[in-house]
C-alpha cells in the first residue's frame, strides 16, 4: 500500500464515529492547551497595542469584533462542507458536524453584532444602520437560528439532516454577498482592510495582535466544535441504546 | 480628548459572558451524556454494533 493510500486511510477511519471519539479525546487537551496559550498572547498583546490616532482606545474592540466576524463566516463554511458530506455521502458525522457547528456559530455572530455596535456607537454616532454589511449579517445570525431549530425540531436526525443540510447550502449564498458588501455597495461600514489585494492596511502594531487574536480565536471555535460533535455522538448513542433498552423490556413484558 | 474605556470595556465583557456561556453550556451537555451512558451501560445495555461483536444476547 502507497503513502497516499494509507494517509487516505486513516482519514476515513477517522470518519468513524468511534474513532473519531477516541481521535477527539487524544486531541482534545492539547488543543485546549494551544488555544489557551495563544488568547492569552493575543490579550496581552492587544493591551500592549497603541491606542489608534484617530479612533483611540476604541480600537481595542477591533482585536475581538474582526476575529468574531471572520468566525462567523468560517463556521457557516464548514457547516456548508459538512452538508455537501451529508447529501453527496450521507456521513452521519457530516450531519454531526453542522448541527454542532450551529449554535457555536450563532454565538460568534451575535458577538460580531453586539460588539460591532458598541464600537459604532463612539466611532459612526450611531449603535445600528441597516447598510449591507450589517443587515448581511444579520441576515447571518437569522440564518443560524433557522438551521438551529430545524436541526432540533425532529427527534431522529435522520429526517432533519437533509433538509438543514439543503438550508446550510441555499443560505451559503450569504457568505460571499457578506464578504463582498463592503465593495458592491456604499456602506457606512469600512470596507476589508486585512484581507484585500495590495496587502493589510494596518499598521503592524495593531495588525499582529488582530492576527494573533485571529488564529486564538480559530482554535477555540475548532476545540468547541470537536466536543460538541463528541457529545451528539454520545447523544445519538444514549437514544439509540435507550431505545434498544426498551424495545427488550417490551419483548420481556409480552413473554 | 477621546474616553470611550466604556465601549471598550463593554465589548470585552459581554465577549466573556457569551463564550463563558457557551463553553459551560457544552461541558454541562458533555456530562450529561457521559452520565446517561454510564447508567445504560451499568444497566447492561449495550449498542447493536458492540453486541454483534461481543455475540451476546
Amino acid at each position: 500500500m502507497s503513502e497516499a493510500v494509507s494517509k487516505a486511510r486513516r482519514w476515513v477511519d477517522l470518519a468513524n464515529p468511534t474513532r473519531f471519539i477516541n481521535f477527539a479525546g487524544i486531541v482534545l487537551p492539547w488543543l485546549v492547551g494551544i488555544t489557551l496559550l495563544v488568547l492569552a498572547a493575543g490579550l496581552w498583546m492587544s493591551f500592549q497595542a497603541p491606542d489608534d490616532y484617530q479612533q483611540g482606545s476604541t480600537v481595542k474592540i477591533m482585536f475581538i469584533h474582526v476575529p468574531f466576524a471572520w468566525l462567523s463566516m468560517m463556521c457557516y463554511t464548514v457547516m456548508s462542507i459538512s452538508a455537501i458530506g451529508t447529501l453527496v455521502w450521507r456521513h452521519p458525522l457530516a450531519d454531526v458536524s453542522a448541527k454542532a457547528a450551529a449554535p457555536i456559530g450563532a454565538a460568534f455572530t451575535a458577538l460580531a453584532l453586539i460588539t460591532g455596535s458598541l464600537w459604532g456607537k463612539p466611532m459612526w454616532g450611531t449603535w445600528w444602520v441597516w447598510d449591507a454589511r450589517l443587515t448581511s449579517v444579520f441576515v447571518l445570525f437569522l440564518m443560524y437560528l433557522g438551521i438551529i431549530a430545524l436541526t432540533r425540531a425532529m427527534d431522529d436526525p435522520a429526517k432533519s439532516s437533509k433538509a438543514t443540510a439543503i438550508l446550510t447550502l441555499v443560505g451559503f449564498i450569504n457568505i460571499p454577498i457578506i464578504k463582498f458588501s463592503v465593495d458592491w455597495w456604499n456602506t457606512l461600514h469600512q470596507p476589508a482592510s486585512v484581507i484585500r489585494m495590495g496587502g493589510p492596511t494596518i499598521h503592524p502594531s495593531l495588525l499582529w495582535p488582530l492576527l494573533v487574536m485571529a488564529v486564538g480565536f480559530t482554535l477555540l471555535f475548532f476545540t468547541l466544535h470537536m466536543m460538541a460533535m463528541r457529545n451528539e455522538i454520545w447523544r445519538r448513542r444514549v437514544v439509540a441504546m435507550r431505545r434498544i433498552a426498551a424495545r427488550s423490556a417490551e419483548r420481556r413484558g409480552t413473554q | 480628548m477621546m474616553t470611550h474605556t466604556g465601549f471598550v470595556l463593554a465589548s470585552y465583557g459581554v465577549s466573556i459572558v457569551v463564550l463563558v456561556a457557551l463553553v459551560s453550556w457544552i461541558l454541562i451537555d458533555q456530562r450529561a451524556q457521559r452520565r446517561a451512558l454510564q447508567e445504560l451501560e451499568t444497566r447492561g445495555v449495550r449498542r447493536r454494533s458492540e453486541a454483534r461483536t461481543d455475540g451476546a444476547s
